[in-house]
């Protein structure tokens, strides 16, 4: 019983400030300035409909190349020598430890007009292309930024799949695709959905990449809850009510990976 | 097929480095073009020293980080032993909500906790700047302390604490003789971890900071937001290196006590 | 069973010499023996029982005695270690062969080079007398039970035997019927739907076995398989495999480093060391006639002695001069001389050459196991009589129970299974 009592300060800090600020956030979205209960702001979040479809579309694609790109990078981590494993880890993870905004920051300079990428165009006699502040440069910097957090997860599962049951899959007549598809793929499957949810997430929240790779014309839902505190227009209640409704969007994305997992696995909501 | 595999590897290397190489290339520029290599020096590095503003935010991220981690870690260990000895439903109810930090979206976690001293700002005459800061802080790192603690004790013989009461300690001493030693690995794992994220933050410092403690990332993004200066890429490219440092002694030393044993268990064949 | 059976092997093996007849019932895959002692006493032997001519076929009329498998000069280097040493090595087909060594030998090498998992350094592996060193393991016609089963973790009993042929894509019909099959031979009927996490070590082990099974090949390939069960089951599947592999009519090549298994399960046994083979034979004759001091001392238990080869038939041992039947090692040649404690009788101190004191007595079961010192030499000795613990005994050995073995080098002398390298 006594034991208990030591979490007291963390329960105490849980609810002031988990707790409450989420209920805030609902607080904001169904009141209007003087506290009187209303819906008009969760009206409101409707006419963004489009945003939050681009927001969830780019998100989308984002992830599916991430998946794509990631998958065999983790396949052929595991299939190294042990010894060897650990240090490609760290170098394929590397990237990941630098700042976030930095990281950005690179592309945008790679992606000017007066860029690298298009002075090398220049010098081959084609371009130059318009290539930042479009829903390309966006995914691209979006699939920058998480590929390390889909090459984690699919890794982590890949890596427990025991060498002898590759060997065993070649000795009953398989090769090499076909232990892929029939073997390596269904177990890989947790990995998968974990990559996919630590993907997705991020990226349909991010207001970094839109802003510096999207220029003004590619907002995000991010972006517009930004707006809404420290942008131009202050109103924290219709802010509330879109980050409300992007909760609401990713827990049901979760809801429906969750279905995907077994028993154990499940991410507890 | 390896070479295949070694192609596909180097190629996903090039795209996640060739960013980071840039900017760390024109660190070096005497121009502050980005794309046209003019001369080499160390001019800018200089300059970023002498910037007030970077090096006022780097103290205050430095001290933040500190703070926040240690904490973060007191905090959470001591949460986590309370939570483990907690009847299976309470236990699943702190732990989800626990998880609420980690599985929302940064840009949730910041707006939440900003409206939450908005709300209280007025009646408390509370002023965003350095204790809203660490508040924030303090609040997304502790479950990541609790995720690496829990499992520890998980793993611990509960019979240890009543082994040290039974030769004579009291709680306390028992507790930091038997069961710390037993859990330190994951205290330490949240320690570090809860520094890496205070260090790296972005989004929710960007919604609970003040106008004078400003973090490092926040200047980033203010200075990539104005003009373009190539102290940036001076920034990165120190980053960079402290990062490579960083990561190479933690190998290193992790690979240390591994090797006598490998070597005798070759020996033992 | 098994207990009674392998005592009366080794009982059979020490009184042989006062049989009056032998009777011997053959059929095409068994063999009955009686030995007749008196008109009161008979001893059966095993049902498994070969005989030690191995050209004889006793499966009944068809004589393809070719060797299905063929290793020749094979060597594997690791790191700069010789894991194989220039291994040479025949596979008659439907024998069931064991590779027999302690760990690090070089047994599951050879067998993961047949099956197509480690590529040879040098050498070349023949399969139906065509060279199959480049082809990889898909394509060989053999299948592997691994040690700890391999079994596909996200299919269930059915889908993980079927596995094979369904990349042959047969059709549904056959796969059908052939799981059918298998699940009969090895046991597990009405087990199809069962997730392969869910079952025991034994269950998992027979889903194993029917899944290499299923695919019919010419060669099945087992790594140790029954080394993470219990005793007991351990012996029942030992039969089961026999069986599995004589109604089959596969050749068996198995892998372990259990002597006991290797003699009751094989027709021809390989016995390894440190990258060598050591000796190749039937179970008796490795059991009788070791060719060294290391199969000796692998094979059951032995006394390993010093001894001086006077000349032919006649040794010196403790001082002490023997007659035996061994000849061709020279005069005055240093020898290992090994004698089976089984074969080695107590009696009064005035009877033998070799007198000594009894140090400890083990009832084991089968027999007791006692410890004699003599002339700074534990002799270990198996006789169904105990005798006093302190008293004084003498030791007695019949000439034809006297093995002469060429002198190995010291460090290779006495070897506790495991440790190659420590030296007692």
């Amino acid at each position: 019983m006594k034991v208990k009592l030591i979490s007291a300060p963390y329960l105490v800090w849980m609810a002031v400030f988990i707790v409450v600020p989420l209920i805030m956030v609902g607080y904001f979205a169904f009141t209007d300035g003087n506290g009187h209960f209303t819906l008009e702001y969760i009206a409101d979040v409707a006419q963004y409909t489009n945003i939050f479809i681009k927001s969830i579309w780019l998100a989308a694609i984002a992830t599916v190349i991430c998946l794509v790109v990631a998958y065999p990078v983790a396949f052929i981590l595991t299939r190294l020598e042990t010894k060897v494993q650990g240090t490609m880890l760290m170098i394929v993870m590397l990237p990941m430890w630098m700042n976030f905004l930095l990281r950005t920051y690179a592309w945008m300079t790679l992606l000017g007009n007066n860029g690298l990428i298009n002075r090398l165009f220049e010098l081959v006699g084609i371009g130059p292309f318009k290539m930042l502040n479009t829903e390309g440069a966006v995914v691209l910097g979006m699939v920058y930024n998480y590929l390390p957090f889909m090459i984690l997860p699919l890794y982590s599962v890949m890596v427990k799949i025991h060498k002898s049951i590759l060997e065993a899959a070649a000795d009953l007549g398989c090769n090499s695709r076909e232990t892929l598809f029939r073997v390596v793929l269904p177990l890989s499957l947790p990995g998968v959905n974990s990559g996919i949810i630590m993907v997705f997430v991020p990226a349909i929240s991010t207001f970094i990449i839109s802003r510096m790779l999207g220029g003004g014309g590619n907002l995000l839902i991010g972006d517009l809850i930004e707006m809404q505190f420290l942008g131009n227009s202050y109103n924290p209640n219709l802010g509330a009510g879109i980050s409300l409704v992007l909760m609401v969007i990713i827990l049901l994305i979760m809801t429906i990976m969750n279905q995907f997992n077994d028993d154990d696995d499940k991410v507890l909501l | 097929m390896k070479k295949l595999s070694r192609i596909y590897i180097s190629l996903v290397l090039m795209f996640l480095y060739a960013p980071i190489f840039v900017l760390i290339v024109f660190s070096f520029n005497t121009t502050k073009s980005r794309s046209v290599m003019s001369g080499f020096t160390f001019d800018w590095y200089q300059k970023l020293f002498q910037n007030e503003l970077i090096m006022m935010s780097l103290r205050n991220t430095l001290i933040i980080a500190v703070i926040a981690s240690l904490s973060a870690t007191i905090l959470g260990t001591a949460a986590a032993i309370g939570i483990s000895s907690m009847r299976k439903f309470p236990k699943m109810v702190i732990i989800n909500i626990t998880n609420i930090p980690i599985i929302n979206p940064e840009i949730v976690t910041g707006v939440s906790l900003m409206l939450l001293f908005v709300f209280f700002a007025a009646r408390m005459n509370l002023e965003f700047g350095f204790v809203t800061l660490l508040i924030a802080h303090i609040t997304f790192n502790v479950p990541y302390v609790i995720l690496n603690v829990m499992p520890k004790i998980r793993q611990m013989d509960p019979h240890l604490y009543e082994a040290a009461q039974d030769l004579g300690c009291n709680s306390v001493q028992a507790f930091f003789k038997v069961v710390l030693p037993e859990i330190l690995p994951g205290v330490i794992s949240g320690l570090l971890m809860s520094f890496t994220f205070s260090l790296d933050d972005f989004v929710v410092s960007y919604f609970t900071s003040g106008s004078t403690s400003q973090t490092l990332p926040i200047t980033i993004y203010s200075m990539t937001r104005r003009k373009v200066s190539p102290e940036i890429n001076a920034l990165s490219t120190i980053i960079f290196a402290v990062v490579v440092i960083v990561l190479i002694v933690k190998n290193v030393i992790e690979n240390r006590p591994v090797k006598p044993f490998l070597k005798a268990k070759e020996e033992g064949r | 069973m098994v207990n009674i059976l392998t005592f009366y092997k080794r009982y059979v093996n020490a009184t042989k010499q006062s049989c009056r007849n032998i009777y011997i019932y053959k059929n095409s895959s068994k063999t009955l023996t009686i030995y007749c002692f008196s008109t009161k006493v008979y001893i059966v032997g095993l049902f498994f029982e070969q005989p030690s001519a191995r050209a004889e076929n006793l499966t009944g009329g068809r004589i393809e005695m070719e060797n299905i498998i063929s290793l020749k000069n094979i060597s594997v280097k690791f790191d700069g270690e010789r894991i194989l040493n220039d291994i040479n090595l025949e596979i008659k087909d439907k024998e069931f062969v064991t590779l027999l060594g302690p760990s690090g030998c070089g047994k599951t090498t050879t067998l993961r080079i047949i099956g197509g998992f480690i590529t040879p350094n040098g050498g070349k592996v023949l399969f139906e007398d065509k060279e199959i060193n480049d082809i990889p393991p898909h394509k060989r016609n053999v299948n592997t039970v691994f040690q700890r089963y391999a079994l596909f973790p996200h299919l269930n009993v059915y889908e993980n035997i079927a596995f094979g042929l369904r990349v042959k894509k047969l059709p549904e019909k056959v796969i059908n019927q052939r799981v059918g099959e298998m699940l009969e031979l090895v046991n597990l009927m009405g087990y199809e739907k069962r997730s392969v996490n869910r079952l025991s070590g034994g269950q998992q082990q027979r889903v194993a076995i029917a899944r290499a099974l299923i695919n019919r090949p010419r060669v099945l390939l087992l790594d140790e398989p029954l080394g993470a069960l219990d005793l007991k089951l351990r012996k029942e599947m030992q039969i089961e495999l026999k069986r599995i592999q004589q109604s089959l009519e596969i050749t068996f090549i198995y892998v372990t480093h259990d002597q006991e298994e290797a003699l009751t399960m094989s027709d021809t046994v390989v016995v390894m060391n440190n990258g060598d083979i050591q000796q190749i034979g039937t179970p008796v004759d490795i059991y009788n006639e070791p060719v060294n001091a290391f199969v000796a001392d692998f094979i059951g238990e032995s006394n390993i002695l010093d001894g001086l080869m006077i000349k032919d038939c006649l040794v010196e041992i403790g001082g002490r001069e023997f007659e035996c039947v061994d000849s061709g090692f020279g005069e005055n040649t240093p020898v290992d001389v090994v004698i089976r404690p089984e074969d080695v009788k107590l009696v009064s101190p005035d009877d033998a050459k070799i007198n000594g004191l009894v140090q400890s007595v083990i009832f084991k079961g089968v027999h007791y196991e006692m410890l004699v010192e003599a002339y700074d030499f534990s002799w270990i000795v198996h006789s169904t009589q105990a005798a006093e613990v302190g008293s004084a005994v003498g030791i007695k050995f019949a000439p034809s129970d006297i093995h002469i073995m060429k002198k190995m080098e010291k460090a290779n002398k006495t070897y506790l299974i495991g440790t190659p390298e420590e030296e007692i």
